[in-house]
């Protein structure tokens, strides 16, 4: 889930017709037949959906028509997929799994070639492939299961997921005769592993055989930061606060902190997983408010997401501007924890953190940390250009 | 006259006899949110594998009860390593046979703690449609058939309703009205729905502060009103408006939720508080407070003039519902996440932590333990009662228990 990704309110009739326009041009520029008119206008009808629930009763219609419609439409509503808002997504899903449950109690054949044409076909949605592979395998286990070695590097990660387990099956069973071919075997496996469960199990599988990997820099973390703190957080109100890092960030400053004036220190964190720890430079404080600033150097302007953990009320600024923030306290951190795309542009972007500690007590609201990467929209690492080169003890 | 108040009396009977009949658990905790529903005296008080009617697999992690619609047992589950793939199963009440499923892609956050999950709330149901909530705060519309009615992703309209802790609270029907709370320490609020196509009637803040209670239907001069229950108390609305009728402001219990009987709501609250709204307006009188009362995870039991509850140590205690005095007390085999449910047939339902069902007979001058049998799995769900059939389930599997056939 992207944090600042809304749907789109209210679509107009001229959107409808630009949104159903795109669809078939998408089609027959793939050189798949093109669909019906029907198909194509209940297809825009139901990527019409728009923010609380505007278009739905629309959709229930066009959802109706489709439901009735046989295998043929299964590829245009997978390919509509991909141009789609996240709940027309789920409308096209729904009525895929319809036409499919019931082509197979009428015992139609679904269009296996096709399924696999669109499965093979990484420009489509990640979802929509996965669903296809799902269908798949409903109809052809064996043949369908033979493909997922090539999932290996897929933008989508439900796929790419299977070859990597099947990857660490091998690893494990290896492990029990030799370290240097179970070693090579993980090594692929976390080149391509992407979900942060199967990342944990190469990396201890790797700590076992003494072999040390550069964690934060196959996630992505940013390690090094410059932080300032602290400042108030009383009774809650610092989040909104906005103290002078928020006007303007200028590492050789001082400024009028909770109690002294205070200053930017720089502060690294060892983590492998990136944790940067407020409580290490300022002690277990309560009620505090800090800033972590981070220079981010991108090779290219590019799409990319910010995926932060955090179980501090935070803000996040990218170049100046407000990404998104958030004033919950400590119900639980873990990586990813909040996905926000963003567009770096080329050469030095800016990124600014507001981390509030509130005023509980309990053992378990000590934390005052949040950890931080930049990646793409499959979770792969972007590397800044000034990134540290990594230490050559290191895989 | 006597005679006209025998046949008046006999036809409210009837009537009364007829809608027990026809009650089905339609919602988290019975057809009246507080864990009883009328009839079913034919439910078995013995559980085992002789009263296993079917066990059906489950694809997904999930602890919201099942609902029962005529022959159809609906349950919410959500699979994946992040739990984003949602799932509504449909099964077939005669057999436990997978009638249908579908799944839908999360639209909101799926973290949460580990000892809950994202198809955390119990699913409810107007008898045409399914509607089923998510802890992403993903909110679907479904008929009895599978078909997708609508979709709403509250998160994508309102991005700081969460809790990375999970939510949980159980949406009602009430009237025309879907009624659910999304409430959490930031982009707190409750809202009503409109059944048929998803869109807001109504959407009011609600204190900034984590809740999984759920809604609770009850009366107020004749009419259905419902009460949002939080950490600052419990407001009465209108469920076609939202509007506020009443509030309680001396605080309520953020997890077991209260539970009415008529015009009267019973709190967690300061241990457990009795309040009887004011159609005035303002704040309910407070029938009685028992301090000493305190409701753990479960919601308390209502049957009658009696309510029922387990504290955190496990003690199921039965009180007097018009003056909250003890009755009686028995220790049984905890924790207990789920809550407890009841029929007619003077027995109280219970599943702890474990998976351990436990059967009390109440009928006595104190609870007796009659049946216990343990599931062998995890089991944090309330269990469900329709048509003489017991339902549970766990993140595996899903029960039936009922009489074995002649």
């Amino acid at each position: 889930m992207l944090v600042t990704s809304p749907i789109p309110g209210r679509i107009s009739g001229m959107r409808i017709c630009l949104l159903s326009a795109c669809c078939a041009l998408a089609l027959t520029s793939s050189g798949q037949a093109e669909p019906s008119p029907d198909l194509t206008k209940q297809i825009a009808i139901i990527q019409a959906v728009g923010a609380e629930g505007v278009g739905n009763s629309d959709a229930a219609k066009a959802f109706g028509q489709l439901s009735r419609s046989g295998p043929s439409s299964l590829l245009p509503l997978l390919r509509a997929v991909e141009p789609s808002n996240s709940i027309a997504r789920n409308w096209l899903r729904s009525a895929i799994e319809v036409i499919a449950e019931k082509a197979a109690t009428s015992g139609h054949p679904l269009p296996l070639d096709a399924l696999r044409g669109f499965l093979k076909d990484r420009r489509q949605s990640p979802e929509a492939r996965r669903l296809a592979f799902e269908l798949m395998l409903e109809i052809d286990l064996e043949g369908t299961e033979r493909m997922i070695p090539s999932f290996i590097d897929d933008p989508s990660n439900e796929l790419r997921r299977d070859a990597v387990a099947q990857i660490l099956d091998r690893g494990k069973k290896q492990l029990a005769d030799s370290d240097e071919a179970a070693a090579k075997t993980y090594r692929i496996a976390l080149d391509a592993a992407r979900d942060v469960d199967q990342i944990q199990d190469i990396a201890k599988a790797f700590a076992e055989m003494g072999i040390e990997i550069d964690l934060p820099r196959h996630f992505g973390f940013l390690t090094n930061w410059q932080v300032v703190g602290p400042f108030h957080n009383l009774e809650r109100k610092g989040f909104a606060e906005k103290f002078a890092p928020e006007e303007k960030v200028n590492l050789d400053a001082a400024y009028e902190g909770k109690e002294a004036k205070v200053k930017w220190q720089s502060l690294s964190t060892p983590d492998p997983y990136g944790k940067v720890d407020l409580n290490k430079p300022y002690g277990k404080l309560k009620e505090v408010t800090a800033y972590a600033y981070h220079e981010f150097t991108s090779g290219e302007a590019r799409e990319a997401e910010l995926r932060l953990g955090c179980k501090n009320a935070w803000k996040i600024w990218l170049n100046g501007e407000l990404v998104f923030g958030r004033d919950e306290y400590h119900r639980g951190q873990r990586i990813d924890q909040y996905k926000m795309p963003i567009k770096l542009r080329k050469g030095s972007n800016t990124i600014l953190l507001k981390l509030c500690q509130n005023e509980q007590k309990q053992d378990w609201t000590v934390q005052w940390e949040f950890q931080l990467r930049v990646c793409d929209a499959t979770g792969t690492a972007i590397l800044a250009t000034n990134r540290p080169e990594p230490s050559t003890t290191r895989q | 006259m006597k005679q006209l108040l025998t046949s008046t009396t006999i036809g409210i009977i009837s009537i009364l006899a007829s809608a027990a009949a026809a009650a089905e658990w339609h919602r988290f905790r019975g057809p009246e949110g507080n864990g009883y529903i009328p009839g079913n005296v034919e439910l078995v008080t013995e559980l085992g594998k002789k009263t296993t009617a079917w066990t059906a697999a489950l694809p997904g992690r999930g602890l919201g009860s099942a609902i029962i619609v005529g022959d159809k047992v609906f349950v919410s589950a959500a699979s994946g390593p992040q739990q984003d793939k949602l799932l509504i199963l449909c099964f077939s009440d005669r057999d436990g046979s997978e009638l249908w499923r579908r799944s839908f892609w999360a639209t909101g956050r799926t973290m949460c703690h580990k000892k809950t999950c994202v198809a955390a709330p119990t699913p409810t149901t107007d008898g045409k449609h399914v509607y089923v909530l998510w802890s992403s705060n993903d909110l679907v519309a479904v008929d009895l058939e599978g078909n997708l009615k609508w979709m709403r992703g509250l998160t994508l309209d309102y991005p700081n309703a969460s809790n990375s802790l999970g939510m949980s609270s159980s949406p009602i029907v009430a009237g025309n009205t879907l009624i659910a709370q999304v409430e959490n320490d930031s982009e707190s609020f409750a809202a009503g729905f409109d059944l048929l196509t998803g869109v807001n009637r109504w959407k009011i803040d609600r204190p900034k502060m984590a809740n999984w209670t759920s809604p609770v239907t009850m009366q107020m001069d004749g009419k259905v009103i419902v009460a949002l229950q939080s950490g600052k108390g419990v407001m009465g609305i209108s469920p076609s408006t939202g509007s506020e009728l009443w509030n309680f402001s001396s605080g309520a219990s953020t997890i077991p939720s209260g539970a009415a009987a008529g015009d009267t709501l019973i709190v967690p609250s300061r241990g457990m508080t009795a309040l009887k709204p004011n159609s005035l307006g303002g704040e309910p009188v407070s029938l009685w407070n028992q301090k000493t009362q305190k409701p753990a995870t479960a919601s308390p039991l209502i049957i009658e003039d009696r309510i029922y509850f387990t504290n955190s140590a496990g003690v199921l205690t039965a009180a007097d519902r018009k003056t909250g005095k003890r009755l009686w007390r028995i220790r049984m085999k905890g924790p207990f996440s789920g809550s407890p449910v009841a029929c007619q047939n003077g027995h109280l339902y219970f599943f702890n932590e474990e998976g351990l069902g436990q059967v009390v007979d109440i009928s006595g001058d104190t609870g007796e333990v009659v049946s216990e049998f343990a599931l062998g799995e995890t089991i944090l769900a309330t269990p469900s009662i329709s048509q003489n059939s017991l339902y549970i389930r766990s993140d595996q599997t899903l029960w039936k228990f009922s009489a074995p056939k002649q």
